[in-house]
């Protein structure tokens, strides 16, 4: 394993914290022995894609999409909120974004 | 065992349409099967009896005043559990779905619809297409009709499970890094990866958007060419659909044979290390082949030992982003803090540790990483650049012969426990031979092509991107040599459960 492959439990308590996934001490610790495991096994990437090499990001070229603007049927409010964890009024129930002050 | 339920697709399709039987016969033929074989497989999340049930009964009314229907309605067909499905539960084998029921429709769940296949329920799947084996599902594992002590494989492991255990003649899996050709392999099936982009992703819950394709599959290469020329086509709602018109793949795989054609062995991918039987198995179909008339060359695609490298990258950075629409907030599970102060972020937070398994949190926080400033040229930059690697050498191979063959997998099934399954990057390596074709946005079929040890193997042609149709006129041959030469895989496979 490289020096720059391996994969701290602080690191990925950072990456976690990024990801919106609370994790506990184990988790942390088992995770940083796949990151780096894995890290290490596909750092070899970097030894044939030099300056030269363009990128693809996709199998098909893209262009932007857009269809005219029209008005078209979408979901009802009733659609929309019928999966929600919470709801009210026609809204949904979220807990609380901003803080006290 | 009913004899309708080991008839093939296309069987039934006929018989049918000659009055033979009943849709309704023919799905309640396969649904008894479900309801005694489930117990052992585990092939279903859900099975929707009613629904099913429904369909058939409209078809046959409708056949019955002469009116003009589908090829293939009637026939019951399952949709992995990935394939969103309005009014019926869509879970991806996540608890993060567990409750959830689409308010719409997916292209694909449409046109089924449209065509009047009885769908007889929804497969197991690693969790959000994430795995090799359908053991990463939250409603619990698949076994393989071969052998239940052995992985069907996966992510598309239920899809495959199903048809080997003449659970449904057809299914729909999803084929992001080689989860429908792989698990196809490991049960003795047939796979199918289509041109990326010739089948609509609209309503497919997304794991890697640029890779991943649905892929039709079969008991046998005519039905899954069937079932493709139903899902293909052009849809306005999904950016990268293709415009190009459907091939007669059926026709293409029934009437083509294999003299003059030239069948390139992937110099990286001819079996070395892989396990014995399976490398046999290969050189035996290739042997097939010749005698049948192709021509078998080797090809160098000296990216593709890369390919892996770089899948394991750009697949998890994709992962990272696609799964942060779930987050509690509108729909899915919501879990609120065992402990501090009840916010947006740290509902997330909580919502997301409870509701994604190991292997998906394992994805998503090694393509955060790869994402990160600081190590994105180095990893994901570098990966796309592998991406276009590959995509050379496939163009270039593909200038000396019709289609590319490979072993599908290096192993036959895994047993449950082996080492080896519990290894994350072991399980990567499986994928070797798969990956190369998603990366590229090109066709791969998987066939059986004999037996190791009592367990299937699978034979892996790719042909050049929007030309599905020459992996067809080489798969549908092939699979009639092989079975000519006495390599009747469906055979045993019958024989050993009629039985059980």
């Amino acid at each position: 394993m490289t020096e720059s492959s391996a994969i701290t439990p602080e690191q990925v308590e950072h990456l976690a914290s990024l990801s919106r996934i609370a994790m506990g001490a184990d988790e942390l610790k088992s995770l940083a022995g796949d990151l780096s495991t894995i890290l290490s096994n596909v750092a070899r990437v970097n030894e044939v894609a030099g300056d030269d090499v363009p990128a693809t990001s996709h199998p098909i070229a893209l262009s932007n999409v857009l269809r005219p603007d029209v008005v078209g049927e979408t979901l009802t409010s009733e659609q929309a909120l019928a999966a929600a964890p919470a709801s009210a009024d026609d809204k949904f129930i979220v807990p609380q974004i901003l803080g006290e002050e | 065992m009913s004899e309708l339920i080991t008839k093939s697709a296309l069987e039934l399709a006929a018989g049918l349409k000659a009055g033979e039987f009943s849709s309704v016969e023919v799905t309640q033929a396969h649904l008894d099967r479900i309801h005694a074989t489930e117990a052992d497989f585990g092939s279903f999340i859900t099975v929707t009896d009613d629904l099913a049930l429904e369909t058939a009964t409209a078809v046959d009314a409708k056949r019955s005043t002469g009116a003009n229907v589908h090829a293939l309605a009637g026939v019951p067909v399952a949709l992995k559990d990935l394939v969103v499905t309005e009014g019926v539960a869509t879970t991806a084998a996540s608890k993060m779905l567990e409750n959830w029921v689409p308010p719409y429709e997916s292209t694909v769940h449409n046109k089924v619809k449209a065509a009047g296949l009885p769908v007889l329920g929804k497969t197991n799947l690693d969790e959000f297409a994430m795995g090799s084996t359908t053991e990463h599902s939250a409603f619990g594992t698949t076994r393989n009709p071969w052998n239940l002590e052995h992985v069907p494989g996966g992510s598309s492991g239920g899809a495959a499970a199903a048809l080997a255990g003449f659970q449904v003649p057809l299914s729909v899996g999803t084929d992001t890094g080689g989860s429908v050709r792989q698990p196809a392999a490991f049960t003795g099936t047939v796979g199918v990866k289509p041109t990326y982009g010739s089948i609509s992703r609209f309503g497919i819950i997304a794991m890697a958007s640029s890779l991943d394709q649905v892929g039709p599959m079969g008991r046998n290469v005519a039905d899954a060419a069937a079932l493709h020329e139903l899902l293909a086509g052009h849809d306005p709602l999904d950016s990268t659909s293709l415009p190009d018109p459907v091939a007669g793949f059926v026709s293409a795989a029934q009437t083509s044979d294999l003299r003059g054609k030239k069948l390139g062995v992937i110099k990286q991918l001819r079996g070395e290390g892989y396990q014995d039987g399976v490398r046999d198995a290969f050189t035996a179909a290739l042997d097939v082949a010749a005698a049948a008339g192709a021509e078998i060359v080797e090809v160098d695609c000296p990216s593709i030992s890369y390919a892996l490298d770089a899948y394991y990258l750009i697949m998890p950075s994709e992962v990272s982003s696609n799964l942060a629409r779930y987050d509690g907030m509108r729909y899915g599970l919501r879990m609120e803090p065992e402990s501090g102060p009840v916010t947006a972020e740290t509902v997330m937070a909580a919502t997301r540790a409870a509701g994604f398994g190991d292997e998906v949190k394992r994805r998503i926080i090694l393509g955060t990483y790869a994402l990160s400033a600081g190590y994105y040229d180095a990893y994901y930059g570098s990966a796309q650049k592998i991406r276009t690697l590959v995509q050379n050498d496939f163009a270039k191979a593909f200038e000396s012969c019709d289609v590319l063959v490979s072993p599908t997998a290096p192993t036959t099934a895994l047993k449950f426990g082996a080492e080896a399954a519990s290894d994350p990057m072991a399980l990567y390596l499986g994928d070797v031979a798969t990956i190369p074709a998603n990366l590229a946005g090109i066709p791969g079929l998987s066939l059986p092509a004999g037996l190791a040890d009592g367990l299937p193997v699978g034979f892996q042609i790719l042909a050049p991107a929007r030309e599905d149709v020459k992996m067809y006129e080489v798969a549908g041959p092939l699979e009639a040599a092989l079975e000519a030469s006495g390599t009747r895989v469906l055979d045993t496979l019958a024989e050993g459960l009629t039985t059980k």
